[in-house]
């Protein structure tokens, strides 16, 4: 073997355990610093300083500081925290940097606003953040969606929810469904019906798959709740004919109240309880539930997600 | 072997202090002394921070500079020069050249590092008059910028081993930019999915960290830098150098040089 030969062998070799040797490093230096520069300290937290220092370039800055509250909401969403005061910060920076980025305002309505687990628990915040969005982008219905949506799911503001649905309505181009929003709002503020309608808004409108699958969650939550009111309603009818609760539900399909086996939105069939309560078989594919819940069940720290379609 | 890669290394050394390299440390001086007056007079209680962010911030800055600017021209000067030949007429093999050229540009920007640093805590003792026990982590932040100089210099290397000066120093200073969005990088390739996330993944693990060998920020808040990122750092940075000076002695190795 010639001596260049010989030469490129060694350094090849080496190459590869250097290749190697490097990847390991770097994964174990990932695990010392999860998150390390967003966990400590935001060390620049004036929006208009970074706009400033951004020298132009505060498209590609607003980029980054979008996906570092991505990555920051995901992480300690996954980590099950109950904290996420950076949140609003980054997404002020990233809004300030640039004010035409609309998913950053929805992740705000849709992240910020909620109370922990799910969210920030900052709606006031929240709407600071959609009120900068409608001053920059007055044109865009889905600001004064968001501000609404905050307002009623949040607040239980109401009146407050209807004046912006009516502000957004007014936009070019906006959805019909502001306009229905807005002139239901009185009528049927705090019913179900009305937030499966504001969910349903979300989940057909966010192009964001975090926000569907929020919003998919919530539309499966509500649906629930509405299935474990009404099965226990007839329970109950059932045993004021019968003097007992039914001990399956083909005991309710056989007195002609109930058609076929009642199935979650998930499709797996509902437990009845010999004392008449239903229960979900899955309570953790089903967060933001507030009935069916098995007896004594505590829920993760974490809400999950499943996938939106 | 040694001996002659000390040779050249040493040659390099005074090749770069002939060429006035170490004049840079004028500016800097210049620099230093200017802001730790001024940052006396117009910052309260941050005086520290701002000459701790600027100074090493500088240091780093000046080496990145040198580094690129002076990598470049290492392989490529040698050959228009025609000075190459002579060398490899003699009994000096390619690679150990190349390992030559490395430590000498690497032993430069020590030099040029350790005389900056006295600058840094020359302007610290003026602004708060008495050394802190926590200052003692600037040094380890000025540890991480020469640990990052001596990727960007194998690096160089590699890209002077085969491309024009030029373009070198556009490589270079690119994943010098890339590399310090490492983290980020490594966040898209998490969100990502299928083969997007595949190929996000390598390139992430393939461009060098420099985010986790940037302490500046950290320190300037005299928040302490963990042992063992100190151990994990100086192993990554010296793999990574080696991993690149490897492509460049393979690259050099095949390289027709009539």
């Amino acid at each position: 073997m010639s001596a260049s030969r010989k030469v490129s062998l060694i350094f090849s070799i080496l190459l590869l355990g250097c290749v190697a040797a490097s990847v390991l490093l770097l994964r174990r230096l990932d695990q010392m610093r999860t998150g390390a520069t967003l966990d400590e300290v935001l060390y620049i937290s004036s929006p208009k300083l970074l706009k400033r220092l951004s020298l132009g370039y505060d498209g590609l800055l607003a980029d980054i500081y979008w996906t570092r509250a991505v990555q920051y909401f995901g992480s300690k969403h996954h980590e099950g925290a109950r904290r996420y005061d950076l949140l609003a910060p980054l997404l002020e920076i990233t809004t300030t940097l640039d004010p035409h980025l609309l998913v950053a305002y929805e992740y705000g309505a849709n992240f910020l606003a909620p109370k922990s687990p799910a969210g920030g628990g900052m709606p006031d915040r929240a709407i600071e953040l959609e009120e900068f969005g409608i001053r920059n982008n007055p044109n865009d219905w889905r600001l004064y969606y968001n501000e609404g949506f905050i307002r009623y799911m949040e607040l239980q503001d109401y009146a407050g929810a209807a004046e912006v649905f009516a502000r957004g309505a007014r936009v070019p181009n906006a959805h019909p469904f502001l306009a229905v929003l807005a002139g239901k709002m009185a009528e049927h503020a705090g019913d179900s019906q009305m937030a499966k309608m504001m969910w349903s808004t979300t989940y057909q409108t966010t192009k964001d798959n975090t926000v569907r699958a929020n919003a998919a969650a919530h539309l499966r939550a509500l649906q629930v709740d509405d299935d474990v009111t009404s099965l226990e309603l007839l329970t109950g009818r059932y045993q004021q004919q019968t003097g007992h609760f039914p001990s399956s539900f083909s005991d309710l399909q056989a007195a002609g109240l109930l058609r076929g086996t009642p199935v979650d939105p998930l499709g797996h069939p509902y437990k009845l309880m010999s004392d008449g309560r239903v229960e979900v078989r899955e309570p953790d594919d089903l967060p933001f539930i507030q009935r069916g819940m098995p007896q004594g069940y505590v829920p993760p720290d974490a809400p999950k997600f499943l996938p939106a379609d | 072997m040694s001996a002659r890669i000390a040779h050249i290394a040493s040659n390099t050394f005074r090749e770069a202090v002939r060429d006035r390299v170490l004049y840079n440390l004028i500016v800097f001086a210049l620099l230093m002394s200017g802001a730790a007056i001024l940052v006396g007079q117009i910052s309260i209680d941050i005086e520290r921070l701002v000459v701790i962010n600027l100074g090493l911030t500088a240091v780093s800055l000046f080496g990145l500079v040198i580094a690129i600017f002076i990598g470049i021209g290492l392989v490529s000067k040698e050959i228009e020069k025609r000075t190459l030949y002579t060398v490899l007429s003699r009994p000096v093999r390619r690679w150990e050249f190349i390992v030559g050229k490395f430590f000498g540009l690497a032993g430069t920007l020590a030099v040029n590092t350790f005389f900056m640093a006295i600058g840094v805590f020359v302007s610290l003792l003026y602004v708060s008059h008495h050394f802190q026990k926590q200052d003692g982590w600037v040094l380890v932040a000025l540890y991480f910028i020469v640990l990052q100089f001596l990727i960007i210099t194998a690096l160089t290397l590699f890209f002077s081993s085969f491309s024009s000066p030029l373009l070198s120093a556009v490589f270079a200073f690119s994943l010098f930019v890339i590399g310090s969005f490492a983290e980020d990088l490594r966040g898209f390739a998490a969100m990502s999915q299928g083969v997007t996330r595949w190929l996000a993944t390598g390139a992430a693990y393939l461009v060098p960290n420099f985010s986790a060998l940037n302490v500046i920020s950290s320190v300037a808040h005299a928040n302490p830098v963990p042992g063992q990122l100190i151990l994990y750092n100086s192993a990554y940075a010296l793999v990574y150098a080696a991993m690149a000076l490897c492509g460049a002695v393979l690259v050099f190795e095949r390289r027709n040089l009539k």
